[in-house]
């Protein structure tokens, strides 16, 4: 991420008095190729990012939409009641319960087939690698409409096949105890592909040559699993655990359409209450707890940037 | 993170030299001298089958009749297979006009993505301006701002100019994305400046010099972006439900969600069928691409 050398003696030049007339046409021909992207940005991303941070120390309703200045502060009133409001904190528990249960089983299953893929087969892998890939390229509408399905109590075909081996399957997204537990099952299903690809693209860049030192040694599969590949592939669990780890904590859009929340309240997350919250026209505490929301992920990234970094 | 140049610069020779090669028969488990073994293809098959199985019934499904989707226990195969659900889609349904709506979005969005982060990847990574390091912090940071941050106050902002209920309305806030700039910064930044002298060597202008030498030559890079963008956006759903409030703005996984939670008696034969035709493009845009795709997050600095 640091500039090269001939770029700081460009910029040396460029900052000169007078600056050479090849200086001024790169600065000016960078800022036409910058423009366009910039304009965009500052407009659809910047201005909404300080627009929102101003929202949530505001009482901003849907009302004022055509008013934006008449609302009044009231500091970090928004923030103080959305820690206090026993939904909120229902979803905080539930995204934790998504995030803790989920994210390991999502990238287990994506390191074991990666392992699998990478060491245990030499044909076919192109064919597994596309089906364990095709649920991550599927809408997530799409999705739920089959596993909406899949779930049913009596009819569904995760309890037709439980009854096969004499298990009575529960009623998944009807039962409080049971939703979360549904929704994780679909959300690993159809997610572990993408850190699946990763960890192959990772599991590559392992040198052949530490397995065969370590094997010569009298290394087991299995310490070599634990002192040659997962040491290697520190950096590549860090990027997947950070980037899964940031989505799952976003956790919105299987619960709205598959249970909307319910029942109970046993499947809403902070982003989804924070959406209803903006449907409701609640914008400035709405705002308040988007942020909310960006510092656990701000928190939580830290944490396994300590954890996965420092301890080799 | 620091090796990020060095590994984008292996994409360029890597799919250049040999874009057809399988790189599924790697040296790494040709020296790794180990013989593949029966029972992990019986595990992967089993697990492939459990993964795969949900299409299937979905596609199968999407042929039987309501009654026979309401019948316990389950069928597998369709008992009378029909279209009906199909040629229902299109002519009591819009889907046809979801269809083209969804495509439109599709195409302008990774289009403009590819354009316009290309152009700031390329300046941020070859050339000195003022300004330049600020411009990237900024961009870099937003990377890290969650959707929902910005979904309010971009809501406002889009309503006070008029555009909801419009197709610029689901285009414009997804025209420039700082994860592109980052990809396509890195892909240049693993080419080699000599192209850039040697261009300026010969007279040529500068933007001449990104258009004609190093455009040309970032095609696996484009092809990762690109593709990425095109399934983010065919699939994106929150932004598009709040946004086409109207019917003839709907795009394919609005309607869908529409039709499979709003209606009293759902049709569940029509939404299988919707389904369905919500994967077929998505699926073949990634069977063309699968392998440049895969390089390209093995290579481009997505890892």
């Amino acid at each position: 991420m640091t500039t090269t050398t001939p770029v700081a003696a460009d910029s040396r030049a460029g900052r000169s008095k007078r600056p050479s007339r090849r200086g001024r046409q790169e600065g000016i021909a960078a800022w036409v190729l910058a423009l366009p992207f910039c304009a965009l940005f500052l407009i659809f991303t910047l201005w909404p990012v300080l627009q929102s941070l101003f929202m949530s120390v505001t009482d901003t309703k849907s009302k004022d939409l055509r008013t934006p200045f008449s609302v009044d502060i009231v500091g970090l009133d928004n923030y103080t009641r959305a820690l206090s409001d026993p939904v909120f904190r229902k979803a905080m528990f539930n995204t934790a319960y998504f995030v803790l249960i989920g994210m390991p089983l999502t990238l287990g299953l994506a390191l074991a087939a990666a392992l699998a893929l990478d060491k245990g087969i030499r044909r076919f892998r192109a064919v597994f690698r596309l089906g364990f890939y095709l649920p991550v390229i599927t809408s997530i509408v799409a999705v739920a409409v089959v596993w909406r399905f899949l779930l049913q109590h009596e009819s569904g075909l995760i309890n037709t096949v439980l009854g096969w081996v004499g298990i009575d399957g529960p009623n998944w997204l009807g039962d409080p105890n049971w939703s979360m537990p549904g929704l994780i099952m679909m959300a690993s299903w159809r997610n572990f592909g993408t850190p699946m690809i990763i960890f192959l693209a990772g599991l590559q860049s392992v040198p052949a040559m530490l397995h065969e030192a370590a094997k010569i040694d009298g290394a087991s599969a299995l310490q070599r699993f634990r002192h040659v590949t997962i040491p290697m592939l520190r950096p590549t669990i860090l990027f997947v655990s950070v980037t899964t780890s940031i989505g799952y904590i976003q956790f919105f859009e299987e619960p709205l359409i598959m249970t909307n929340g319910g029942p109970l309240n046993s499947t809403i997350s902070i982003s989804m209450y924070t959406y209803k919250q903006f449907g409701f026209g609640n914008y400035g505490f709405a705002a308040s707890m988007s942020y909310l929301i960006f510092v656990i992920i701000a928190v939580v990234t830290a944490i396994q940037f300590r954890l996965l970094r420092e301890n080799t | 993170m620091s090796t990020l140049p060095v590994l984008s610069s292996t994409t360029g020779s890597a799919s250049s030299s040999a874009p057809d090669s399988e790189p599924e028969t790697s040296t790494v488990t040709a020296s790794d001298g180990q013989p593949s073994r029966w029972w992990l293809y019986v595990i992967l098959s089993l697990v492939l089958l459990v993964v795969v199985a949900p299409f299937v019934w979905m596609v199968l499904g999407s042929f039987k009749t309501q009654g026979e989707l309401l019948q316990r226990p389950p069928t597998w195969w369709p008992q009378a297979a029909t279209f009906d659900n199909y040629t229902q889609l299109f002519t009591r349904l819009n889907f046809s006009q979801y269809f083209v709506n969804s495509t439109v979005v599709a195409v302008v969005v990774t289009a403009g993505n590819l354009l316009f982060c290309s152009m700031l990847g390329y300046a941020l990574a070859m050339l000195d301006f003022r300004g330049k390091r600020a411009l990237f912090l900024v961009v870099m940071a937003t990377l890290m701002i969650p959707g929902v941050v910005t979904f309010v106050p971009l809501f406002v902002l889009v309503a006070n100019i008029g555009l909801i209920n419009s197709l610029p309305g689901l285009i414009l806030p997804f025209l420039v994305a700082p994860f592109g700039v980052f990809l396509m910064r890195q892909f240049f930044l693993g080419l080699p400046r000599d192209l850039l002298d040697a261009g300026r060597v010969d007279g040529a202008s500068e933007l001449r010099i990104f258009t004609r030498i190093f455009l040309p030559l970032s095609g696996p890079a484009l092809a990762t972006l690109g593709i990425l963008t095109f399934l983010g956006s065919w699939n994106n759903f929150l932004w598009p439900l709040v946004v086409a409030q109207q019917e003839d703005k709907y795009t394919l996984p609005v309607a869908l969600a529409l039709y499979s939670t709003g209606q009293n008696s759902t049709q569940y034969g029509l939404l299988l069928a919707g389904a369905t035709i919500v994967i077929l493009p998505v699926l073949a845009v990634f069977l063309v691409f699968q392998r440049r795709f895969i390089e390209g997050i093995a290579t481009t600095g997505i890892k």
